[in-house]
């Protein structure tokens, strides 16, 4: 299958969080968003869009789970939201239990999530962010099973 | 006669205190030292060390306490928040030993031991108080009327502040873990080279905000490395001491405005990020003006360790709250859920 992408700017937090609202509002049990890119290029933003999108509360505040390294929210389906970031290797990912999760009843959000693109399945939407400036980023999705294709088809006209 | 066991993150801790305030013996497996081996922030801190840790850990506690496990009265130990993998095993092994034992077991909430640190300390504050929780995974402000009794006030919307210093050191290339390492080279540094954002919100905002300091930080070290940064005007430790000084503002600048906000007159400062010097000093200034006590745990009692889950422990069973043996650990846990009605 040929990996299709979609790219746009974002030049605030907001725009940023917008993009993970009309991504998390396709997604379903089951999904898993793998997202990549340096600190401070709005990973934890997209991921408080997503969980709009999944119908969490606005109320819930979404906080970086580097140190945790996964939180879990309740919406219409549950959110799982991940961060390898202190992980040394694959073996701590699999002790700590986070495996599970990708095949857990929920979404998934992983952080840091191209240091091993192998755990990952093959239906994964990855999320690559890019620091253009201060405030604007460009963020890249892409994927190449069919389920994600639907998906940026949707993301591409809705932004048309 | 209280053993307090938290496998809520990285560490496994166990300790045995008394009436929860005499702390017969409190350990840590810590593993800093296996982290600073490897350069890097990266810890194994999987459920299977856990599995490996806990009975050294206990076995150790005991033997520190000069007690064998028959002179417990009971066992407290961290349901949540936290990883299921990793609550699950000290959960599992306090299960077992209570039921070899005979003896009650207490379900804490971590974060509630983290407020009731304080009173393992001689100096402890009257209530009602304000309590500033901030550590790598926290930065939370509560209003603690008594025990049981908790309030969220504000808390992070985005990065903990122990979590800012530990990624700001990474991208300063200072080594881990990243609040000592800032505050140590913040001490040959000016706090007022530069001005990074100080992430106040809305003027009675309680909330705290660090990812915009972080990425600032990132955007001023890279200009920095490109020599656009006035270099050799600026230096390292200047960076790492205007980044703290910013943290070190907004916490000091908004447990103040909680405490106003309340009329209490004590402030309770506990987790990791509590140990550091400047922030204690910021406090206690800004609070001595305001006629305002302040209250720290020794750094040992301000990361994560069993002695403050016994202390949080000790006050359920002096309520009779015993837990069964179907009792579970919840990844999420809101203090707000433990409040006690009159």
């Amino acid at each position: 299958m040929k990996e299709e992408s979609f790219t746009c700017r974002t030049s605030s937090g907001e725009e940023t969080i917008n993009l993970g609202l009309r991504l998390g509002s396709l997604l379903n049990e089951g999904d898993i968003v793998a997202l990549a890119g340096d600190l401070g290029s709005g990973k934890t933003w997209f991921t408080k869009g997503v969980a709009l999108g999944l119908e969490i509360s606005s109320d819930t505040v979404i906080t970086s789970p580097s140190f945790s390294l996964m939180n879990e929210y309740q919406g219409r389906c549950a959110l799982f939201h991940i961060d390898v970031y202190r992980l040394k290797n694959v073996s701590d990912f699999l002790d700590a239990g986070l495996d599970e999760y990708l095949y857990g009843n929920g979404v998934t959000v992983m952080e840091w999530a191209d240091r091993w693109p192998e755990v990952l399945p093959e239906g994964s939407i990855k999320v690559q962010f890019v620091i253009l400036d201060e405030r604007s980023r460009e963020i890249t999705l892409s994927g190449c099973h069919p389920k994600v294709l639907g998906m940026l088809k949707q993301i591409r006209e809705e932004a048309e | 006669m209280i053993l307090g066991i938290d496998t809520s993150c990285d560490d496994t801790s166990a300790a045995v205190v008394v009436d929860g305030k005499s702390v017969l013996s409190n350990v840590v497996h810590s593993q800093v030292e296996i982290h600073h081996a490897y350069g890097g922030v990266v810890p194994e801190l999987a459920s299977r060390e856990h599995i490996k840790n806990i009975m050294v850990v206990v076995e150790e506690s005991f033997l520190r306490a000069g007690i064998g496990m028959n002179d417990l009265d009971g066992i407290a130990v961290t349901v949540g928040p936290g990883l299921v993998g990793a609550l699950l095993v000290g959960l599992y092994y306090v299960k077992g030993l209570a039921y070899v034992c005979d003896i009650p077991v207490a379900a804490v909430n971590h974060l509630e031991g983290h407020i009731l640190s304080i009173f393992l300390e001689e100096r402890t504050p009257p209530f009602p108080f304000v309590a500033l929780t901030v550590s790598g995974g926290h930065t939370s402000i509560y209003h603690v009327e008594d025990y049981g009794r908790y309030t969220l006030m504000g808390q992070t919307l985005d990065d903990a502040a122990g979590e800012a210093f530990d990624k700001v050191a990474k991208i300063s290339g200072l080594g881990y873990p990243g609040g000592i390492a800032i505050e140590k080279m913040a001490l040959d540094g000016k706090n007022d080279k530069i001005k990074f954002p100080r992430a106040y919100l809305t003027k009675e905002s309680l909330d705290f905000s660090f990812s915009g300091l972080k990425t600032a930080v990132a955007l001023y070290m890279k200009k920095w490395h490109d020599g656009q940064a006035k270099e050799g005007e600026i230096t390292l430790a200047d960076i790492a001491a205007s980044f703290q000084e910013s943290v070190v503002d907004v916490l000091v600048h908004k447990v103040m405005i909680a405490r106003r906000k309340m009329g209490v007159k004590a402030v309770v400062m506990a987790g990791g990020v509590a140990c550091n010097k400047r922030l204690r000093e910021r406090l206690s200034e800004v609070a001595g003006g305001e006629g305002v006590e302040v209250y720290y745990p020794r750094p040992e009692y301000c990361t994560d360790n069993g002695a403050m889950i016994a202390a949080a422990g000790y006050h359920c069973l002096l309520r009779g709250e015993t837990a069964d043996m179907s009792l579970d650990v919840r990844s999420k846990f809101p203090i707000q859920e433990l409040w006690i009605d009159d």
